[in-house]
């Protein structure tokens, strides 16, 4: 009884000093709302646009959501791994092999880390990757179109987690396994995971000009988890560093398990080495089963292509290719300041910030001063490597972004919290209450060598009673934080659809003007595109129809079809003829059992309908497109399967 | 309230009445105030005239061409590229020698300026805003707008060409 209370006067204590901490911090922030007039700093008026381009995954939702900053307004949900029935994305024809894989059509996705593309250490707006975490896929998202453009598959991954971030020129798009796996897949007892499973950590080349993605190599490492990762940059370009836990190999109830060691690792990986040594013929080709899925912006169609093997490295054979930095307690985030001298090991169970100097991880490989191996694996001592620590700066650091003015930003999940600390001098200068259990945070160009400063925002696991309720399930809530001065300002909550890990964000201009307004008709190459009124037809090929069908303001052509018969395979090609800005017009037939379409200007997209009743069905335009938009309509009229009649289609045969 | 009973019961089968004697046209359809020439309008005879017979030779339009002189001899090869064009990108909604979603280009220089017909082509959001004949034109066409289809100025001006050379 003695013990129970003492605990409960210490848990007291503890809260009780946090929130001392938590008002020291706000005294400053309590001029708030009204007298430093924080709404006109996320004021945009309308008409105006905002600054910046915010990224946001949407976890589970399988989608990346598009923001604006500072107004908190979003834009776009681009469909990614997930099937999309506002546009059809997933349910055309030509899209449904994007989501093609190895275990067959997957409708849905888990995603989770976006990232833009570099230049020379600098986000340059031209591709988004963001990684699927669980059946491992990379996908790339073109910035100009804002349309996903490939989704690659990660053989002997599983739970794609620590992924997908860029190196400084976009050599590679990197993807480690969080789960790690028997490699080859095989059938064996689960017990015997230690020391028998192995984690994939898969360096993908991007093409300089087409950004087109290729497995270049997979580093087999020994079975830990591999948690969350980051290039190195400036000084560090050419390593990679991943945050492990799990090194105990438990395969059960690792929620206590995987918590014995006192320290897990970062392992960093010199991937130019091993660039190098695989250039010379190094590692294996071995076989795998993986999708690669591509959308020609010509065609307006997806491929899929199934390959058959993958190149693995082991490390062990590649001496000076990958070290251990051991780090405390379970670290998740694995984040490195804009100089590239700074890795930041966020020990989720710790109560300090560990950061690691690359100078130091140098000169202790120079000095081979390591302490023991795993898997014949070096491991540098702590001591070497350590440039210095925060202590005590909140509880369950999870992630750290960057200013570019030596200030680093780490957020708390069990206080709730972002806290603001110096680079150098670990002290802590700010702190500010999250609304609440914050996971990512984000400053616009954050993972590069130039942030962009100004804003940050907390992405917030739970919402409570931050929005007027809406049931049990709550939208999740974000925070953006003013961090141009000395202090953090919190301006704005707004809420972000599905569960946001991470996003990436930068300054709109460059995306902007870049920007596509249509789709060339001229360049549309589809294969069932009628690209003028006199291209229209409908061919039979024997129970399949094919309809070459346009739509421009305010009708299609043809709106009268007749000679379909129950049975057939009905395939509506559907080209918009329109060529000006946001006129797209949308398909819809009774009875269609896949999705509508939403078809852009200058683009083909197929619905396929297979009736199954006789009648005459009504087809219509979904995307209220002029003021003729309800005229925008047509029939389809389905005959019995032994009818004779003819197959006959015709628009505006009885116009004067 | 019985005599209420009783006048809703003659209402009624007054309707029924109605109805029944439209039903004995049901196979030919029905007609309901449906748009004749334009004797039927009472206004004065000025505005008798529907915007697409009008002629107006002094009319330039709205957008990027100002003054635009046709050379009198045609252009053939122009007048081949701006045909390929206008199947492209106009035969959606216009027939050449008949009323369609829009109106016909034949004869069409000679209802408007040249300038007028490229600006309608190149600049139809502020051309059906603000120019008058324009305007007119988008109401008796049901209110069916004329599409930016993104041509050039070489581009327009060859579907001018050809315009030139249908009757």
């Amino acid at each position: 009884m003695k013990k129970i209370l003492t605990s409960i006067i210490a848990i007291v204590t503890v809260l009780t000093a946090f929130t001392s901490c938590t008002n020291s911090g706000k005294t400053n922030g309590k001029s708030g709302a009204l007298s430093s007039n924080v709404a006109e700093k996320v004021y945009v008026a309308p008409g105006e646009h905002d600054e910046f381009y915010a990224f946001i995954s949407g976890g589970y939702s399988g989608n990346l959501t598009v923001y604006g900053l500072p107004s908190g307004r979003m834009f776009k949900e681009i469909p990614v791994f997930s099937q999309f029935p506002t546009s059809g994305y997933g349910y055309s024809e030509e899209t449904k092999p994007m989501l093609n894989t190895s275990h067959g059509f997957i409708p849905w996705g888990d995603s989770h880390h976006p990232d833009i593309s570099q230049t020379a250490g600098e986000i340059d707006g031209r591709f988004i990757f963001i990684n699927e975490n669980n059946t491992p896929r990379i996908a790339k998202i073109d910035l100009k179109t804002f349309e996903t453009t490939e989704i690659i598959e990660v053989p002997n991954s599983a739970g794609n987690h620590s992924s997908s971030f860029v190196t400084e020129n976009t050599e590679y798009v990197v993807a480690g396994t969080r789960f790690s796996v028997p490699i080859p897949q095989r059938d064996m007892p689960i017990k015997e995971y230690k020391g028998n499973f192995q984690g994939a950590l898969s360096f993908i080349s991007v093409a300089p000009e087409t950004g087109n993605m290729d497995i270049k190599f997979q580093v087999l490492m020994p079975g830990f988890n591999y948690d969350l990762s980051h290039p190195g940059r400036g000084k560090s370009h050419g390593w990679f560093f991943f945050t492990t836990y799990n090194t105990e190999e438990a395969s059960t109830l690792l929620e206590v398990n995987a918590s014995q060691n006192d320290k897990d690792f970062i392992a960093a990986v010199n991937w130019k080495k091993i660039e190098e040594y695989v250039n010379n013929g190094g590692g294996t080709m071995m076989p795998a089963d993986y999708a690669h899925n591509v959308y020609d912006e010509h065609t307006h169609t997806a491929t899929s292509t199934m390959k058959k093997e993958v190149r693995v490295v082991n490390p062990a054979e590649v001496p000076g290719a990958v070290f251990f930095l051991p780090t405390p307690k379970s670290p998740h985030g694995c984040d490195v300041d804009p100089s590239g001298e700074y890795i930041v090991g966020n020990g989720k169970l710790s109560a300090n910030l560990t950061v690691h100097s690359f100078t130091k991880m140098l000169a202790a490989i120079e000095g081979e001063k390591f302490d023991g191996e795993a898997y014949g694996i070096p491991i540098l001592k702590f001591e070497d490597v350590l440039a210095g620590s925060v202590e005590q700066p909140g509880l369950g650091p999870l992630h750290t972004e960057f200013d570019g003015q030596g200030n680093a930003y780490t957020t708390f999940f069990i206080s709730s919290e972002v806290v603001k600390w110096k680079l150098g001098t670990w002290e802590v200068i700010d702190r500010k209450p999250t609304y609440y259990s914050v996971g990512h945070l984000t400053i616009p160009g954050g993972n590069s060598r130039k942030p962009q400063g100004k804003y940050m925002f907390a992405m917030n696991k739970i919402t409570k009673d931050r929005y007027l309720p809406t049931g049990p399930e709550m939208e999740h809530s974000a925070q953006l934080y003013d961090i141009s001065g000395e202090k953090m300002e919190l301006l704005l909550d707004f809420p972000t659809h599905g569960e946001p890990h991470y996003a990436a964000a930068m300054r709109a201009d460059l995306i902007k003007k870049r920007s596509q307004k249509i789709y060339n008709l001229e360049d549309n190459k589809h294969p069932y595109a009628a690209k003028s009124d006199s291209e229209t037809k409908v061919v039979r090929k024997g129970n399949e129809v094919h309809i070459y069908m346009t739509t421009i303001r305010s009708h299609f052509s043809p709106d009268n079809i007749e000679g379909i018969k129950l049975g057939d395979k009905v395939y509506f090609h559907v080209t918009n003829l329109e060529q000006d800005f946001d006129v797209p017009h949308g398909f819809a037939v009774l009875g269609q059992n896949t999705s509508e379409l939403l078809i852009m200007p200058g683009q083909t997209k197929t619905s396929v309908w297979e009736p199954t009743k006789v009648g005459v069905w009504p087809f219509y335009c979904t995307d209220f497109c002029s003021a003729l938009h309800q005229e925008m309509q047509g029939y389809i009229r389905v005959s019995p399967a032994n009818a004779a009649t003819p197959l006959k289609w015709s628009m505006g045969e009885d116009i004067e | 309230m019985k005599t209420t009973l009783k006048l809703s019961t003659i209402l009624f089968a007054i309707i029924l009445m109605s109805c029944g004697g439209k039903a004995e046209n049901k196979k030919e359809g029905f007609s309901y105030d449906k748009k004749t020439p334009t004797e039927t309008q009472v206004s004065n005879a000025a505005e008798k005239i529907p915007a697409s017979k009008k002629v107006d030779l002094n009319n330039k339009g709205i957008g990027p061409i100002t003054s635009l002189e046709l050379p009198s001899e045609i252009n053939q090869a122009m007048v081949t590229h701006g045909a390929d064009v206008y199947k492209k990108m106009c035969t959606a909604c216009h027939r050449t020698d008949k009323k369609f979603i829009g109106p016909a280009p034949a004869n069409i220089l000679k209802r408007r300026t040249p300038e007028w017909v490229m600006n309608m082509i190149l600049n139809p959001e502020q051309m059906t805003k603000e120019d008058p004949l324009a305007k007119e034109l988008l109401m008796e066409f049901n209110g069916a707008p004329m599409a930016n289809q993104g041509l050039s100025e070489e581009d327009a001006r060859a579907v001018l060409e050809y315009f030139r050379t249908l009757k």
